[in-house]
This record gives structure tokens, C-alpha cells and sequence, in this order.
């Protein structure tokens, strides 16, 4: 048998000795789990600490070193209904959390900056009109730059930093006219306190600052959500692998496997790695990796690739590649050559500051000039220059389109799409192909029974109860129709051939024809079959892969909205034509290598078409990449759900209309938040370059049109569909 | 006019105050669990259940 799970890879020692290790649960549903969890965990000798973190679904937990094998911490978990599984934080989801702490920091000193110059602006603003003596003035733009420039260097430092980066690398982006605005801004304003002026723009500067902070405070807080239940499913998903150490079996997480360890996978497991068989034999079933659903018979000498679904036999192998190098070949020259040639689209934002920037600059020299030229003094020229630079306010352009991203990425959160790219919004709205994989896509990642209603509903609920008892994933298709979860006592499996118990003193089995004493049933290579008796009785129950359950209204849904759809599958084309039948899908093209379908996806492309590819396959996972744009389930290759741009979870179909209906009115919003800005220019500019713009007009349109950008991102969360 | 001299001071002393308990709270890992917090306080912990 195998020993616990060894998680001694997990386990961080602190510096008292002490160790501590993260894990992402699952079933986490209510306030109550918290004290649950935690409780228990308590009991446990040696628990110095156990923290759930409500938010993120993950328990911290330290103990005394030595003192607990840390594998009971999951068996407590699984007693009280909850799954763990341990991870270690990623870097890169590390280094973002401290960037967040320092936008929030950034946001808060900025904020605190605002209000207090507003205070100290608003008193000037109404001292002109009134009798405030010019030295009180003074003395509050004096007040005024001692909190202005300090903030400014404090909170613009991720603008200026992003700024010169752009500047360096010889591009420009939104940060860059924003930096400049906030510098000439304050440093005019300083030279005008010095000379005794009215006019200052302390404000104006800190204002924009504290508008876009909060506007990356968010977008960044949403990035981290997601990221953090992608961690988490990773972690939850995440493989084990019984490797041999001398003749005894360990269970490792698969992430620590090297080539050369032997393995044992027994049945009804998925393989870890990539190996070759050293011995025994067995049905495969290879979806994952090549679509096809007829199971291959593999034995000593075979390959076998990570993922495959082991069915009857166990196999030990040897491991020729693990965890990120688990790649078939020809897969990997491909994906390589599909994500280079990716015709990367623009982002609207970029697009939009490479217009504004060059327009609002031209624009400000030009009034200069044109003051200048009409007899104003230089000094009035150029202060009248900066005004127009300090309206045109990058801040309702540099809101417009990340507002929007916030809010629809928060939407789709909701519906169960993960995304995994911050412009896949853009480029999902622009889709008009869907091109859908078949197995594991249209169809459910698992078998299930076909038309189990046709059935002896009571010999069904023995076989299912029966079923409860296996690890075989045809078993496990039929437990799935079990109406109780409770295995029948003393049901015993007989690995690789069936279970049987006694009920009520009459003998039931299910499992294998011969198991059962049953005639085997002759059918078509991709339907299996799993008999059942009891007593005198039999059934033999069909097997295969079926349709999400949505995937006929969805396809229709789809439809409505004006997409072509096709499938491209890697199954024979006797097993998808009734899939393309069922979903009314025409155009489908079967036994396709993974070349084929990038070779359809490029004629497509060359049609003029924005193919959206959802593909759960490794086979796909190279089409994902030449796609437009791509979407996987969350059962999808691990290979392949990192080049789609995002992940949708659960048995249904429909996050992927409800994705594509989100997307668009995002992308229409992202437009009409563009147009806004463009119309507050119009209006802002001309009166900036006549000079009619004091600090109070500015402060007031800068944060109309903030606001009205926000406000209108909001509708992006939209209850109804568009 | 004079009352200004300590009244603005006194002003930006108060928001800094409130900054400054910003940033600690922030450190402090505050915020690090928003939705745990708002539930934690319903819990009973600290009555020993009877037996």
C-alpha cells in the first residue's frame, strides 16, 4: 500500500524552528467553516497557528517542527468535508501583492494629499472673490507645495517609473503624458507661488494622481482576485504520483518527479508524467492529449503521455519527462511557432495615447506660440500653454478604458470565466468564429451514462451504490448516478475486474462482462459498457462521453448572437458527426492533427475572420495559441490552459456565450468611454487655449469627467444581456 | 487672520494622523482578509461549548 502523502517539499521552516506550510481548500461555503476548519485543525499536537483566510480560501498553518507528520492537517480537513491541498505561493503572485501594497500606499498618501490641498484650494478660491490679502494667499500656496511635492514624488513613483521605461525603450504609453502633466503642472505652480500669482495648480496635479491611483488600486485588486482562485484550482488539481523508493511506494506530489523515477499508476488514476511502460498492461484513454475517445491498449515498451486516464491495469513506468517539460514534441515545435506568428492586435489604450499624447503636446506649443506671437508676454504664453496641458487631462483617457476592464472582469469572475489576459476582453469582443474541440469541450471532461432513464431504475441505484466502491473511471461514471452516497458495507473491488457484494443476502457485481458472468456487448469503439447482476437480474450499462448539459441551448444562443461555428476534433469522425448532428453544427472536421487545426485556424485568419478557439486538449493547446482569441475549461491540459486567455469552470457550456456577451458590451462601454473623453477635450481645449481657465474650472472638469467615465464603466456589471 | 497660523497646522497634523493610521493598518495585514473579518466577529470562540 502506499504510505501518506510526503509534503515535506511544502513545509517552510521559520526562524524559530517552527514550520509552516499554505493550503488552498475547497468547500469553503459559509462563516461557520472558518471556526470548523480552524478548530479542528487546533486539536491536532504541535499547532501553533491555523488561520483560514476567508477571502482567498487558504489556511495557514504552523507548527512545532517534529511534532506532526503534516499530511494528518489534510486527513483533518478531509474528515470535516473540506479538500486541501498544500502550494507554495507563487513568485509571481508574491511580487504582486507587494505591488499592491504599495499602490494602496501610494493611493492612501495621495488621497490624504488631495483633500488637504482641496481644503487649503477651496479657501483660496473663495478668498478671491471676498478679502483674502495676497500674503494670506501666499502663505497657503506655500502651505500647499509642502504637501504637493512630497506626495507627488511619493505617489507618482509608479507613473514616473512606467514613464521612463516607456521613454527608454524609446515608445511612449498613458503614463507618459500623464508624468509630464503632473511635473510641468507642480513645477509652474511652484515658480507662480514664488511670484506671488493667483493662480496654482497644486491641486489639479495631486487630484489626477489620487483619481488614477484608485482607478490601479482596483484593476490590480481585481487581477489578484482572479489570480488567486487560478492558485487555487491549480493547487487543487494538482497531480500525485506513487513513485517507487527502493521497493516501497511514497506518494509525492508530481511536481517533485525527475526523469529516470519509477511509478506506479493504478487504475482509475490519471498518469503524472510522461514515461514509458516497464511493465503490466492496460487500457488508456487518451482524450486529454489526442480528442480520441477510444481507449489504446498500451504494455511494456509503449508510451504513455501525462494526463492519460489509466483504466484497468496498474502499470509501473519510467519517467522520461515531468512537470513543465511534460510536452510532446511535434506539440511543442508547433506551439512555439503559433505563439511567435500570433498577430498581437493593439490595445485600444495604446492606441488611444499614441493619438493623444502627440495631439495634446502639438496643441499646448501651439498656444504658446500663438499667444506669443499675438503679443502676450512669455510668461502669460506659457502659462496659458500648461492650462491647455492641465485640462486636457489624461485622467478621463487614462480611465476610460482600465475602469471598464475592472468592472466586466469582475462580471465574468461571477459567471465562472477566469481570465487570464487583461486585453482578452478586447480581443473576445472582436471574435466572430467560434471554433470548438469536441472532447472535453462540447462534451464533459468525464464519461458518463448514456440515458440512464431507459434503465431498471433499481438495478441502476445497486450498480451506482455498487459503483461507489471502485476507482475505475467507468465506475465512477456509473456512481455518479447513485441517488445515496454511501457504499454498500463490505462491498469489495476486485481491482481491475469489478466490486461485488452481498445484499440482503443476494450477490450483486459490477464491473466487467466476465466479472459479471455476462455476454459482452459488441458496439462501437468509442461506447464502453459496464455490466451489473443481482440475483437473477443484469444490465449492461453504456458508457461515453456526452454533451455538457447546456451545449445544445448555448450553441443555439451562440448562434443567435451571429457567430459561425465549427467544430475541429482529433476524434474519428464517426464519433463527431452525432455531436455536429445534436448541436446543428455544419462545418466539422474530424481526425484532425493538431497541424490541421492551426492550418484551418490560418485559412480562417485569412478569410478576414477573429477566430475565438475553445480547446481543452494538448492537442489544442497549439490552436489556442494561433487563435484570435481561445478559452478552455478548467479540466483542460495544464499546457493548454496556459495559452488560453481564459478559463471557464464548471460542467456548463455556457460561460462561453456568457464571455463573449460580457466582452462585447465591455468593448462597446470601452468606445463610448473614448468618446466621452474626446468630447470633454473638444469642449475643455478651446476654452484652455483662450485662456479662460483658472484652477477652480480645472479641478471641476477634471473630476466631472473622472466621474463620468466611472459611472459609466459601472453599467459594464450589467444584470441584463445585451 | 492669526488663528490660521495653528489652526492649518493642526489641520494636516489631524490627516496625517489619519494617513499614518492608514499605513498601519495596512501593514498590519488589516485588509489582508476582508471577507473573513466581516464573519469572525459573529463567532462565539471565546464560550467554551458546554459538555
Amino acid at each position: 500500500m502506499s504510505a501518506a502523502l510526503d509534503l515535506s517539499l511544502y513545509a517552510r521552516p521559520d526562524s524559530d524552528g517552527r514550520l509552516s506550510m499554505d493550503l488552498a481548500v475547497d468547500g469553503v461555503t459559509c462563516g461557520a467553516c472558518i471556526g470548523r476548519i480552524e478548530g479542528a485543525v487546533k486539536q491536532l499536537p504541535g499547532i501553533a497557528e491555523a488561520r483560514l483566510n476567508y477571502t482567498n480560501r487558504r489556511l495557514h498553518v504552523v507548527w512545532a517542527g517534529g511534532a506532526l507528520e503534516p499530511g494528518r492537517i489534510i486527513e483533518t480537513l478531509q474528515e470535516n468535508g473540506y479538500r486541501g491541498h498544500p502550494f507554495v505561493p507563487l513568485r509571481a503572485e508574491q511580487e504582486e501583492a507587494a505591488e499592491a501594497r504599495k499602490l494602496t500606499r501610494c493611493m492612501g498618501v495621495a488621497g490624504f494629499a488631495a483633500m488637504n490641498i482641496m481644503l487649503l484650494s477651496v479657501s483660496v478660491w473663495s478668498g478671491n472673490v471676498t478679502d483674502m490679502t495676497p500674503e494670506t494667499r501666499d502663505f497657503f500656496h506655500w502651505a500647499s507645495a509642502l504637501i504637493a511635492l512630497p506626495a507627488a514624488a511619493y505617489a507618482g513613483r509608479p507613473f514616473f517609473a512606467s514613464a521612463w521605461r516607456a521613454l527608454k525603450a524609446r515608445s511612449t504609453n498613458m503614463d507618459v503624458p500623464i508624468s509630464i502633466g503632473v511635473i510641468v503642472a507642480l513645477g509652474m505652480s511652484v515658480i507662480e507661488t514664488a511670484q506671488h500669482a493667483r493662480d496654482v495648480y497644486f491641486d489639479s496635479a495631486i487630484t489626477l494622481l489620487f483619481f488614477l491611483l484608485v482607478g490601479r488600486a482596483l484593476d490590480h485588486a481585481m487581477r489578484r482576485k482572479t489570480r488567486t482562485v487560478a492558485g487555487n484550482l491549480a493547487a487543487l488539481k494538482a497531480d500525485t504520483a506513487h513513485r517507487f523508493a527502493g521497493e516501497e511506494l511514497v506518494t509525492v506530489p508530481a511536481a517533485v518527479l525527475r526523469a529516470g523515477d519509477r511509478l506506479m499508476v493504478k487504475p482509475g488514476e490519471r498518469v503524472p508524467a510522461d514515461g514509458t511502460i516497464a511493465s503490466g498492461r492496460s487500457d488508456i484513454d487518451e482524450s486529454l492529449i489526442t480528442g480520441e475517445t477510444a481507449r489504446r491498449d498500451v504494455g511494456p515498451g509503449d508510451t504513455v503521455y501525462a494526463g492519460s486516464m489509466n483504466y484497468d491495469g496498474a502499470l509501473t513506468l519510467t519517467v522520461t519527462a515531468a512537470g513543465g517539460a511534460t510536452l510532446i514534441d511535434e506539440i511543442g515545435k508547433l506551439l512555439d511557432k503559433a505563439a511567435s506568428a500570433k498577430s498581437r492586435a493593439m490595445r485600444l489604450a495604446d492606441r488611444a495615447s499614441r493619438i493623444y499624447a502627440p495631439v495634446v503636446h502639438s496643441a499646448a506649443a501651439l498656444t504658446a506660440l500663438g499667444w506669443w506671437l499675438a503679443g502676450a508676454s512669455a510668461h502669460d504664453a506659457i502659462v496659458t500653454a500648461i492650462a491647455v496641458l492641465i485640462i486636457t487631462c489624461p485622467c478621463a483617457l487614462a480611465l476610460a478604458i482600465p475602469a471598464v476592464q475592472v468592472v466586466a472582469s469582475g462580471a465574468l469572475f461571477r459567471a465562472g470565466v477566469i481570465l487570464n489576459s487583461g486585453d482578452a476582453i478586447e480581443r473576445l469582443a472582436e471574435a466572430d468564429t467560434i471554433v470548438f474541440d469536441k472532447t472535453g469541450t462540447l462534451t464533459l471532461p468525464e464519461p458518463r451514462v448514456v440515458a440512464p432513464d431507459s434503465a431498471d431504475p433499481e438495478l441502476l441505484q445497486i450498480a451506482a451504490r455498487l459503483a461507489l466502491s471502485s476507482r475505475h473511471p467507468l465506475a465512477a461514471a456509473l456512481a455518479r448516478e447513485a441517488a445515496s452516497r454511501v457504499p454498500f458495507e463490505g462491498a469489495v473491488e476486485e481491482v481491475g475486474r469489478g466490486v461485488r457484494a452481498t445484499i440482503d443476502g443476494v450477490e450483486a457485481r459490477v464491473g466487467s462482462a466476465a466479472f459479471c458472468g455476462l455476454p459482452e456487448v459488441v458496439s462501437l469503439p468509442w461506447l464502453s459498457h459496464i455490466y451489473c447482476s443481482f440475483g437473477g437480474r443484469s444490465a449492461a450499462f453504456t458508457v461515453a462521453q456526452s454533451l455538457r448539459p447546456d451545449a445544445i441551448e448555448t450553441v443555439a444562443r451562440l448562434r443567435a448572437l451571429g457567430f459561425d461555428l465549427r467544430i475541429l476534433s482529433g476524434d474519428r469522425a464517426e464519433a463527431v458527426a452525432p455531436v455536429a448532428q445534436a448541436l446543428g453544427i455544419e462545418q466539422w472536421g474530424a481526425a484532425l492533427k493538431p497541424a490541421d487545426k492551426i492550418a484551418q485556424i490560418e485559412d480562417l485568419k485569412r478569410e478576414g475572420r477573429r477566430v475565438l478557439m475553445v480547446g481543452d486538449g494538448l492537442n489544442d493547446a497549439p490552436s489556442l495559441a494561433a487563435a484570435h482569441v481561445s478559452l478552455s475549461p478548467i479540466s483542460a491540459a495544464d499546457v493548454t490552459q496556459a495559452q488560453s486567455d481564459a478559463v471557464f469552470l464548471g460542467d456548463r457550456l455556457s460561460p462561453v456565450a456568457d464571455a463573449v456577451v460580457s466582452a462585447r458590451r465591455a468593448r462597446r462601454l470601452m468606445s463610448e468611454n473614448l468618446g466621452l473623453a474626446a468630447v470633454y477635450n473638444a469642449i475643455a481645449v478651446p476654452i484652455a487655449i483662450a485662456g479662460f481657465v483658472t484652477p477652480l474650472i480645472a479641478a471641476l472638469a477634471m473630476s466631472g469627467s473622472s466621474l463620468l467615465v466611472t459611472l459609466n464603466a459601472l453599467r459594464a456589471r450589467g444584470g441584463r444581456s445585451a | 487672520m492669526n488663528v490660521i497660523v495653528y489652526l492649518l497646522p493642526l489641520a494636516l497634523g489631524l490627516g496625517l494622523a489619519g494617513l499614518f493610521a492608514f499605513i498601519w493598518a495596512l501593514r498590519s495585514g488589516q485588509y489582508n482578509d476582508i471577507d473573513g473579518a466581516a464573519l469572525r466577529v459573529l463567532q462565539d470562540d471565546d464560550v467554551e461549548p458546554k459538555p
